[in-house]
């Protein structure tokens, strides 16, 4: 089953390229258009210095044969500079920031999930299912600049923007911003899965064990967190999109932010990187929840 | 039902509220620039103490003595040579009075008592950067959401029922490779897709539409097939089946009318992430275009003026929420109340 998964994500990935590749191409204007228009000459020989007077189907060719080498190519805005070196900048920066993010969703939202579930219908549960659906609600690039205002311009407690070099107060910020919808998804679906666990024959033959109220509740966490697993795929892309908005608006140089640049300067080869990098991490992420969705419930294997 | 009241209210608060605005969503007022949300109509008797001695300035002349007469200004100017009536000008051209005239010329015409009327312009929410009503473009915005949500719900809506159900309805190897389609699709970064599209062909208002209803059929047409594939077996799609009627008219007449209330439910759903949608890309600056306007472009806006501007992130950011909320929340009542099996 791994192996047909596995076999699975390379037409994905292959679709991803072309799409990418020939929307780019069909599109009017090109790298090199400027306010004045440069010498046909000179024109000419960007043109064949970066391949682009080659018929479209041999620039695709190139274009895939690079890629299967793990060549993005060159930069066209950025003329002395590979996809690849820029990658490499932006690349830990935007791993750095969506692996926190991650990781704070999970611990956070599977907290507050399983806290609501264990008291269900009560007022603190209540409260963290409306927080919930105000979380999801709320749109990435309405939440960051309303926490610059408060945290950056009210009570200047944090920088309203920037990197530096990744200081921790430049990044508590973005991070919240970036976590904060997956929080509320998270501990949505922890709080459902708990509540159905606990409903379930497993957790009433427990009870009627006579278990102390802890270990039922013990037993339905590891249950509930099954599905979490499924969910770590659209969480992951969802925290990339989240990217491009926070990197944007807190002007951190990261891959989201090239992204939208490359896609304004006509930088090709730029911005098809960034899409074909996050085909990738998506499709892997996916990847890994089925295989650990597999190894963790034996029922999927069956199917 | 609190969804449903609130979503009416926003409705008609973006629909009909232009018109009783004072202002059209393009005026602009320079000498607004930046105004904070006011309760009652500018100038306050301070703005126009100020806009006076502005105009007072620029006629090289001094104001001596300036009262509110109801709607009337009232001034008595001065200054070392005769004043230039013409510099009267100055007052129709200001944002805050209107054509004034000469009471009495006094000195020489180095006094002047004159007379202007008041022009009272309300502006509740404030005046964004180029010194337009925000009040107004809120609502203009909020009509362009609107849109948006209920016309790529549409174009969702139309090539997701038809795809999910012709696939449903075909089964067997058509329905499995359709589905695969689906599969590959769902795996792309759509966000970056929709963003490329935009920048490569032009920030066309139409564009938005097919863009956004492009990207978001998926989920619908899973739905409409699994409830196509039910929907199948029933005993009347087998008797239609039998007396002949051809597959298209099996489709349009027996199968649509059913898809109905599951297809409401998640259209109800569909519609917030639509406006979502266009709000980002407009956010982007990939929108909807100057000088219309949209919540994505408002909230950009606010965003770059937080410092000395907060009403224009606070006020926009407010009615997006607000929407998107009673909309998710009108969406899930609705499917708890169409479609029972999902909950």
């Amino acid at each position: 089953m791994i192996v047909q998964r596995i076999a699975w994500s390379i037409p994905t990935l292959l679709v991803v390229v072309t799409l990418a590749f020939f929307l780019m191409r069909a599109a009017p204007g090109g790298p090199f258009d400027l306010e004045r228009p440069l010498d046909p000459a000179v024109m000419e020989n960007l043109h064949r210095i970066y391949r682009l007077d080659e018929p479209l189907w041999r620039q695709y060719l190139a274009y895939l044969s690079a890629l299967a080498h793990g060549d993005l190519g060159p930069s066209y805005y950025w003329r002395d500079f590979t996809v690849n070196e820029l990658f490499a900048k932006a690349l830990p920066i935007s791993a750095k920031l969506g692996a926190t993010a991650l990781a704070l969703a999970l611990v956070v939202g599977v907290a507050a999930g399983a806290f609501a579930a264990a008291r269900a219908k009560s007022a603190a549960d209540t409260a963290v299912t409306a927080a919930a659906s105000l979380g999801v609600t709320l749109p990435t690039f309405v939440v960051a600049p309303l926490l610059q205002l408060v945290f950056g311009v009210w009570l200047k407690m944090l920088p309203v923007g920037g990197y530096g070099d990744g200081a921790t107060r430049n990044l508590v910020l973005p991070v919240i911003v970036l976590a904060a919808p997956q929080v509320a998804a998270v501990a949505r679906l922890t709080r459902n899965a708990m509540i159905e666990a606990l409903a379930s024959p497993a957790s009433r033959t427990l009870r009627a064990y006579g278990l102390p109220r802890r270990v039922v509740l013990a037993h339905a966490f590891r249950a509930a967190l099954i599905p979490l697993v499924s969910y770590l795929g659209p969480a992951a892309a969802g925290i990339m999109t989240g990217s491009v908005v926070v990197e944007t608006i807190f002007g951190i140089p990261g891959v989201g932010r090239y992204f939208v640049e490359a896609a304004l300067n006509r930088d090709y080869t730029l911005a098809m990187g960034a899409v074909v990098l996050v085909a990738v991490s998506v499709i892997a992420v996916n990847l890994l929840a089925d295989i650990a969705y597999a190894f963790i419930d034996p029922r999927v294997r069956l199917e | 039902m609190a969804g449903a009241a609130v979503l009416l209210a926003i409705a008609l608060f973006c629909l009909a509220g232009p018109f009783l605005t004072p202002s059209a969503y393009d005026k602009v007022y320079p000498d607004y620039v930046r105004m904070p949300p006011l309760l009652w109509p500018h100038p306050t008797e301070t703005e126009a103490r100020e806009a006076l001695a502005h105009i007072a300035s620029r006629m090289r002349a001094q104001v001596a003595e300036a009262w509110l007469d109801g709607d009337q200004l009232k001034a008595t100017l001065h200054a070392d040579r005769p004043i230039d009536a013409r510099g009267l000008a100055y007052f129709e051209r200001s944002d805050a009075f209107g054509a004034a005239n000469i009471l009495e010329r006094r000195d020489d015409g180095r006094m002047l008592d004159i007379a202007a009327p008041v022009r009272r312009l309300w502006l509740p929410a404030g005046a964004d950067g180029n010194g337009r009503d925000l009040l107004t473009r809120m609502m203009i915005a909020g009509r362009i959401s609107l849109i948006v949500g209920v016309l790529g719900c549409a174009v969702a809506l139309v090539i997701g029922v038809t795809y999910g159900a012709v696939a449903g309805y075909a089964g067997g190897r058509i329905d499995m490779a359709m589905m695969r389609l689906v599969d590959v699709l769902y795996a792309l970064p759509f966000m970056f897709f929709v963003i490329l599209l935009m920048v490569m062909f032009g920030r066309h208002f139409v564009l938005i539409f097919v863009a956004i209803g492009a990207v978001e059929w998926l989920d619908m047409a899973r739905i409409v097939r699994g409830q196509t594939l039910s929907l199948k077996r029933r005993e009347f799609v087998v008797a239609a089946e039998a007396m002949g009627v051809r597959p298209a008219a099996i489709l349009i007449r027996h199968i649509a009318p059913n898809l109905v209330g599951v297809v409401a439910a998640y259209l109800a759903l569909l519609t917030p992430r639509v406006i979502l949608l266009e709000s980002f890309l407009s956010f982007l600056g990939l929108g909807v275009q100057e000088p219309l306007t949209s919540l994505g472009v408002l909230v950009a806006e606010g965003a770059r003026n937080i410092e000395d501007a907060p009403w224009l992130l606070i006020f926009p950011a407010a009615l997006l929420t607000s929407m998107l909320y009673a909309l998710n929340f009108l969406g899930d009542g609705l499917r708890d109340a169409l479609d029972p099996r999902e909950r």
